[in-house]
């Protein structure tokens, strides 16, 4: 078995592990790019989606484009990864999705031997006119702790658009993480941002969601759920400045403290420059609620399984 | 006939405060037996020390189920035996679908009810619709309200306690609510039905009348209604009394 093959079939156990289908990377009709350390392992194209990759001395630089007006059937599927134990990998990346068209990108990013990994994800994503973008990125890192995770996107929306982006880290330790994403929102455009997070042992979470609500009726919500056991420290701002008559900016946080010595705080920075917008945040931050595992207890569960079930779901 | 439930000199002090007070009760096997109070009289409370929940374990007296003294046992326990409660306004979960949460109900329930989607239709609500909601905020207070009792129905239980199920259900939907709870009873149940509105308490087959964090009369789910109607005012403390403050924490 080549070296090739070797790298392919364990990044593709890691992708399944992290809930990817592992049959989507190796069809032909699907688009989809694999990455292992500074390596592209696959480059596929789609009917309507064109994948640029090059390697670069500490990772890869992609540009991913999707046609205008083109709705794309499956999803693209994005896997970056890093299988031994030390590593960086920086990937640089470039999203356009052209005006009126449609697509999902179902990302997995898999450090499961991870003791001393660094994964910078650097990118530029711009959603056309009545575009709409789905991003739904999932991590799986192994158990030592050992990843420093720093994602960060500067997003455009053109008018009437739409993104919406997921993203979870709730398998394995999150290590350190420090989520960065911006949006400039237009006119009738909206954008969703929503991060889940499950701190464990030391990990140190930071997540920034930015919403500027630049269009007139422009839309748009930064939500984070936070999950802080162990150790872990947690700091979310979630940030919206109404620029534009009609504009409509929400920031909802939930963190939950799980032990004695996690610790965890929520920032939310409101501005609005134009007196015809409105933004709104609610946050809540502590132990789980009360109510709802007495709810779960009155059907039988133990209170640990209650929190277990109450933490699950808002992780989902 | 042995009770399937029997409250015993019960009382309860909340920061030195009497909540409740030497109350008696006993609810028979299948019946459904309301309780009439006005707001601040314990009803809620009563409620909560017979699920066990944190907070109100009784500072005097004993809760006996089905013969057994579980008053100093936990709440899954006491589930687990086949005691629930419906919450006035129940709590709402991200991420947990409705026919996940009525799953939920029925691991551990001693009994088993009708599939989640018959029960979500005794309650009015079309499963095609709903068992795959969640049961967040994007659930009405009505729907809510509805999901939970199916979720009850689903478990069989053996003792059901609804806080107020009629509050903040429409006059379409009660009909619903009324006639669950009879399914309730009819499937075996007893049914403590917590209510401050005649009408409602008159589909019981017994009343209680609570006032002052006691058990004043018991009988003729009508006539209790006609004492509540001419003699029960409302408290004059409201309903700030320590008890049902805790109770909405």
């Amino acid at each position: 078995m080549s070296d090739y093959t070797k790298e392919f079939l364990a990044m593709s156990k890691a992708y399944e592990a992290s809930g990817g289908d592992p049959a989507s990377l190796s069809d032909g009709g699907i688009a989809g790019l694999m990455v292992s350390h500074r390596r592209i392992l696959r480059s596929n194209d789609a009917p309507g989606v064109h994948i640029e990759g090059e390697e670069t001395p500490t990772g890869v630089k992609a540009k991913i484009t999707v046609d205008p007006d083109v709705h794309v059937e499956h999803p693209v599927h994005l896997c970056f990864g890093v299988l031994p134990k030390e590593g960086t990998q920086e990937i640089v990346s470039e999203f356009l999705v052209g005006e009126g068209a449609k697509a999902r990108f179902l990302a997995h990013c898999v450090f499961p031997n991870a003791v001393k990994v660094r994964h910078v994800m650097d990118a530029r994503i711009h959603v056309g006119k009545h575009a709409d973008l789905e991003y739904s990125e999932t991590h799986y890192h192994g158990e030592e702790g050992g990843v420093e995770v720093l994602p960060t996107a500067k997003i455009t929306i053109d008018e009437g658009g739409s993104y919406r982006s997921l993203f979870k880290l709730i398998q394995g330790a999150a290590g350190e993480l420090r989520i960065d994403y911006e949006a400039d929102i237009g006119k009738d455009a909206l954008c969703e941002l929503d991060a889940r997070v499950y701190g464990k042992r030391n990990d140190v979470i930071r997540v920034k969601e930015s919403l500027f609500l630049n269009g007139e009726k422009s839309r748009g919500l930064a939500k984070s759920r936070i999950v802080a056991s162990g150790h872990c420290v947690s700091e979310v701002v979630g940030e919206a400045v109404g620029n534009a008559p009609g504009a409509r900016g929400h920031v909802d946080c939930v963190e939950i403290v799980k032990g004695k010595d996690a610790r965890v705080s929520a920032v939310p920075r409101l501005l609005v420059t134009d007196d015809r917008a409105k933004l709104t945040h609610e946050a809540a931050i502590g132990s789980v609620d009360k109510k709802q595992v007495e709810t779960l207890m009155a059907r039988g569960l133990t209170e640990e399984e209650a929190v277990d079930v109450v933490v699950r779901g808002i992780l989902r | 006939m042995i009770c399937v439930l029997d409250l015993v000199d019960v009382g309860l002090a909340v920061g030195g405060k009497p909540i409740l007070q030497d109350l008696n009760l006993h609810v028979l096997p299948g019946e459904i037996h309301a309780i009439l109070g006005m707001n601040g009289t314990g009803k809620s409370t009563l409620a909560s020390v017979i699920m066990g929940l944190s907070g109100f374990s009784p500072t005097s007296g004993k809760v006996i189920f089905q013969g057994e003294d579980i008053t100093a046992l936990p709440v899954p326990d006491r589930a687990k035996r086949g005691i629930t409660l419906a919450w006035q306004e129940p709590a709402r979960f991200e991420g947990l679908t409705v026919k996940e949460y009525m799953e939920l109900g029925q691991r551990d329930s001693p009994g088993r009810g009708p599939s989640p989607g018959e029960c979500l239709l005794m309650v009015g609500l079309p499963p095609d619709r709903y068992l795959q909601r969640a049961v967040d905020a994007t659930l009405s207070g009505g729907e809510r309200k509805r999901v939970e009792l199916a979720s009850i129905l689903s478990m069989g239980p053996r003792l059901s306690i609804l806080d107020e199920p009629d509050s903040g259900i429409d006059v379409l939907s009660l009909s619903h609510i009324l006639d669950a709870v009879r399914t309730l009873a009819k499937n075996g149940a007893s049914v403590l039905l917590i209510t401050h509105q005649n009408e409602i308490a008159a589909s019981a087959d017994r009343a209680s009348s609570l006032c002052g964090g006691t058990i004043l009369r018991t009988g003729d789910p009508v006539a209790i209604g006609r004492f509540f109607r001419n003699h029960c005012r409302e408290c004059p403390h409201g309903s700030a009394l320590p008890g049902e403050a805790l109770l909405h924490e």
